[in-house]
């Protein structure tokens, strides 16, 4: 069973936000949301500085605290990529998952229910990208199976010096950021 | 036909807003009814269109979901977004739910400025016009009508004011714009840079950039091959006194003080020209004066732009010998909006220079050589001969000016001279923003007798007309066709794939119905705009039905470089590449390029600096609620010490006060070390104070308030505008 993940080469990275855009207008992500964003850490002294720009979202992570501390299983792990899911009808929008991601990447869909990245499952399923993956003008964002050593994100993280977004927390996040 | 006030106006938009929805919602019958997708096809349908967030008209495909717009992407057959769109071009589908549109045809019933308007029908509005129309024509001449437009849409009335016998046409991208680096590269190779720009970053092995923030200005073809070259690890070298996302790229950031990019200019080529490191075979094939240039230059050493620029010699060293490392795939980026200090078409000529010191024009990663899908016009017939030469540029002042001067037609509209404009027609132009010092333009705006504003939203300039005529956005209309010169032939098509919501009307209806008002039916011979396409488009060989289904065609292979074919031809005097220009010197400017340290900011004011942001396009999108919720406010970036120094907090809410004490609205501070000491940074198009303009209005400031100074280039009327200083007003 794959295991999907992403890598994003910060060094093209605009900080456009067309992924946060195209995953607006793909998923319907209701006015005053966003399921993905752009952070700038900025570094040095002027005018000796330096940029990362990050598009972040759910880490879809490998130890999933939003799964643990659901108290209906609408938080759920999908069979097809192992991606993190919240089944809408199931979630009674207690926010526990909210307090418990440490990407802060949930909101409550003014519908009621826990919201997030979905890594476009459906477009996924379909053999096609992720939206934000396939609108990025600099082309710096990768989508595809961690567990096989072929793949295009794979050698990426072996190949490139990179790093996950708050590793600490112990989730082993699935997103990767090539500096 | 009742007169209304703004708030009742107000209220009754909010009423024709709640009635669309209710029709989408509720009433499928109705939708049934839908012009543009008569079954309501279920599933999913794609429409390819070109897109208008801004001028780069990427190809898109519009998809709807059960007959509702549901996203929009880059259509992958279309040279330009290659099948990406940025991100205003991906939220797009919000211009058409833009709460705040403009719904149907409006009539001022109180003074100039006011916004309070009588709502009317098209007919209304439109005999208004004419009759309006045909009395200044009667008093003054045709000639006394100005247009004023920005991008493509505007053509249809363009064709009907021909018709009706003016040619007073400006639009703010000329000398508000990009004019300056046009005419410096005219001036020097003999010809334009054009749009989209003639640059092959893709192939460039070093980019040199020049407060030209790629990234964060998202012209979508120039940010794809930059960011591929990026990737394959160019020499990219940024000179801005803002760090800004290109400059993250950079390998050599250069902190400039503002405006004296000339004197840095100047420096790279002395170094270039006395190390002997330009292409020497180039040159002497194709230069012309380049003996009395060298003289020239020999003056202006690394250490005599040191005290000017404060950027180090040997910094300055460095970059030009790695710029000479990669020539000719060197490319000196002329930028686009180039309107800063008043000698910027010089300043675009010192960069034109430096590029054909690297032999970069006409060269692979370098300037290539446009080609274009040419389609033959329509057979309308000829337009009357005017009687009087155009308004904006009389007995030739701005010798140089290669297109017409949007303020030299505010001037006349002012003085009365050389002879009085008397009507303005605006379309998709936001002069309030666009013009520096607004007064100028609203003094000019009270000696008019008819103000017409065409447009999609209710912008500032909006307030200001005596009719306002509401068009319908790019996803509820055809357009003109699409061939832009680029490096290589296509031909795209913009088609309707959703209803306007209200009252709104495709320009070409609008233009067509005016001229049959003033009795210049004759010059529209077809009876609708498929008529037109398709006529157009069978003359080669195409039909309407077939681009419409197809969205973009290609063209004929065209070489673009002079490895490939292109005979290295100049259009200059001289038929070379000018580095000593004798016809500047006839004019009386300098025939080399000079530099004159502008203007410095007192103490306690900063230099006003101001940019784009990737997902807002000028003063046009700050409504549409996806791009609203991308950024809703612009920010005044503050160097991290000079915040200090004044007790700034980040987040906090000032106001920016200008050296003619002008005050901007409220907006907020952001503390960074990306920025120099002795200017302030922010993105242009905010602070909105139209009342119509609901969201958007009081988000941010707008900079173009703060710009009441400029300086006029004298080569070409361009408006220097990086020449206003502020301070904070605290008390926000």
């Amino acid at each position: 069973m794959a295991r999907y993940g992403m890598v994003i080469d910060t060094k093209k990275c605009v900080g456009c936000m067309d992924c946060v855009v195209a995953c607006k207008t793909e998923n319907n992500v209701p006015e005053g949301h966003n399921r993905d964003w752009i952070v700038t850490v900025v570094n040095g002294k002027f005018p000796s500085v330096n940029l990362e720009i990050q598009s972040q979202r759910c880490n879809h992570c490998d130890n999933t605290p939003c799964v643990a501390c659901c108290p209906t299983g609408a938080s759920h792990i999908h069979e097809v990529g192992n991606v993190v899911l919240v089944e809408h009808n199931m979630c009674i929008g207690c926010k526990a998952c909210l307090a418990a991601c440490p990407y802060d990447a949930r909101f409550i869909n003014p519908e009621g229910y826990a919201d997030k990245c979905t890594f476009c499952i459906h477009r996924v399923e379909k053999g096609e990208l992720p939206a934000c993956v396939s609108v990025c003008p600099t082309h710096c964002m990768y989508f595809g199976d961690l567990d096989d050593p072929n793949s295009e994100v794979s050698k990426l993280i072996s190949s490139r010096k990179n790093h996950q977004l708050i590793p600490e927390a112990g989730t082993s996040p699935r997103i990767f950021y090539l500096t | 036909m009742n007169s209304i006030s703004r708030r009742k106006f107000l209220k009754i938009s909010g009423f024709t807003i709640g009635a669309a929805a209710a029709v989408s919602t509720l009433s499928p019958m109705i939708k049934g009814a839908n012009k543009f997708n008569k079954e309501k096809v279920k599933g999913i349908q794609k429409i390819p269109t070109y897109c208008d967030l801004c001028f780069w008209k990427c190809g898109a495909v519009a998809y709807l979901k059960d007959g509702e717009l549901w996203k929009i992407e880059g259509n992958p057959e279309d040279p330009l977004s290659k099948g990406r769109l940025c991100p205003r071009g991906s939220g797009g589908i919000g211009a058409h739910s833009d709460p705040d549109r403009l719904r149907s045809p409006l009539i001022r019933t109180r003074n100039r400025g006011e916004e309070i308007w009588k709502e009317v029908t098209w007919d209304e509005a439109l005999d208004y016009i004419a009759e309006k129309m045909n009395k200044i024509k009667t008093e003054y001449g045709p000639e006394a009508v100005a247009f004023f437009a920005h991008g493509i849409g505007g053509t249809f009335l363009k064709h009907t004011l021909n018709a009706y016998g003016t040619q007073n046409f400006a639009a703010p991208s000329f000398a508000q714009c990009r004019g300056p680096r046009d005419v410096g590269f005219e001036l020097t190779f003999g010809e334009a840079i054009g749009s989209p720009e003639r640059t092959d970053i893709e192939n460039s092995k070093c980019l040199v950039l020049l407060g030209s923030h790629l990234g964060e200005n998202m012209h979508n073809s120039q940010v794809q091959e930059f960011a591929n070259a990026v990737q394959k690890d160019a020499a990219i070298i940024v000179v801005d006194p803002r760090f800004s996302v290109a400059a993250s790229k950079a390998k050599y950031y250069l902190a400039i003080k503002p405006g004296t990019d000339i004197a840095l200019l100047l420096a790279w080529m002395n170094v270039i020209v006395s190390e002997k490191l330009y292409d020497v075979d180039y040159i002497n094939k194709f230069g012309f004066g380049f003996e009395q240039f060298a003289a020239e230059i020999s003056q202006y050493t690394p250490e005599w732009a040191y005290p000017e620029t404060g950027i180090d010699p040997e910094l300055i060293r460095t970059t030009a010998r790695v710029m000479s490392q990669y020539k000719p795939a060197t490319l000196i980026h002329p930028g686009r909006h180039t309107t800063w200090y008043g000698d910027d078409s010089q300043r675009s000529r010192a960069v034109a220079l430096l590029n054909a010191l690297m032999g970069s024009w006409g060269r692979k990663g370098g300037f290539f050589f446009p080609t274009k899908f040419a389609v033959p016009g329509y057979p309308y017939p000829a337009y009357p001969e005017p009687i009087k030469p155009k308004v904006d540029n009389p007995d030739k002042k701005y010798p140089f000016a290669s297109e017409e001067i949007t303020t030299g037609i505010r001037d006349a509209t002012i003085t009365g001279k050389p002879y009085p404009i008397k009507s303005w027609f605006v379309y998709a132009t936001n002069l309030i923003h666009a013009l520096p010092n607004e007064d100028e333009t609203i003094k000019a705006i009270q000696n008019l007798d008819l103000m017409v504003v065409v447009d999609v939203i209710p912008s500032e300039i909006a307030g200001w007309a005596d009719v306002v005529l509401p068009e319908s956005v790019y996803l509820e209309r055809y357009d003109e066709l699409h061939s832009s010169p680029f490096k290589e032939q296509f031909l795209g098509i913009r088609q309707p794939v959703i209803d306007a919501p209200g009252d709104q009307k495709p320009n070409w209806w609008i233009a067509k119905k005016l001229a049959e008002k003033l009795g210049l039916g004759n010059y529209y011979p077809w009876n609708n705009i498929e008529e037109y396409l398709d006529f157009r488009l069978k003359k080669i060989g195409l039909s309407l039905d077939e681009l419409k289904k197809k969205g973009i065609v290609h063209g004929n292979k065209a070489p673009i470089y002079f490895e490939d074919g292109i005979a290295p031809e100049f259009g200059t005097p001289s038929g070379k590449i000018e580095f000593y220009s004798p016809q500047l010197a006839a004019a009386g400017f300098d025939p080399v390029p000079k530099y004159k340290r502008p203007d410095q900011p007192p103490a306690g004011y900063f230099r006003l600096l101001f940019g784009r942001a990737p997902v807002h396009t000028f003063s046009r999108t700050q409504s549409n609620r996806i791009l609203m919720d991308m950024m809703e406010e612009n920010e005044v970036w503050v160097n991290a010490d000079i915040a200090n120094r004044y007790g700034l907090k980040n987040a906090q809410h000032i106001r920016l006060k200008n050296q003619d004490g002008v005050v901007s609205n409220k907006i907020k501070v952001k503390i960074t070390e990306r920025i120099r000491t002795d200017c302030v940074y922010m993105v242009h198009g905010f602070g909105h104070n139209s009342k119509m303009l609901k969201s958007a209005f009081g988000k941010g400031a707008s900079d173009a308030q703060l710009v009441t100074k400029y300086v006029t280039d004298p080569l070409m009327g361009g408006t220097g505008m990086n020449v206003n200083f502020v301070t904070f007003e605290m008390e926000a």
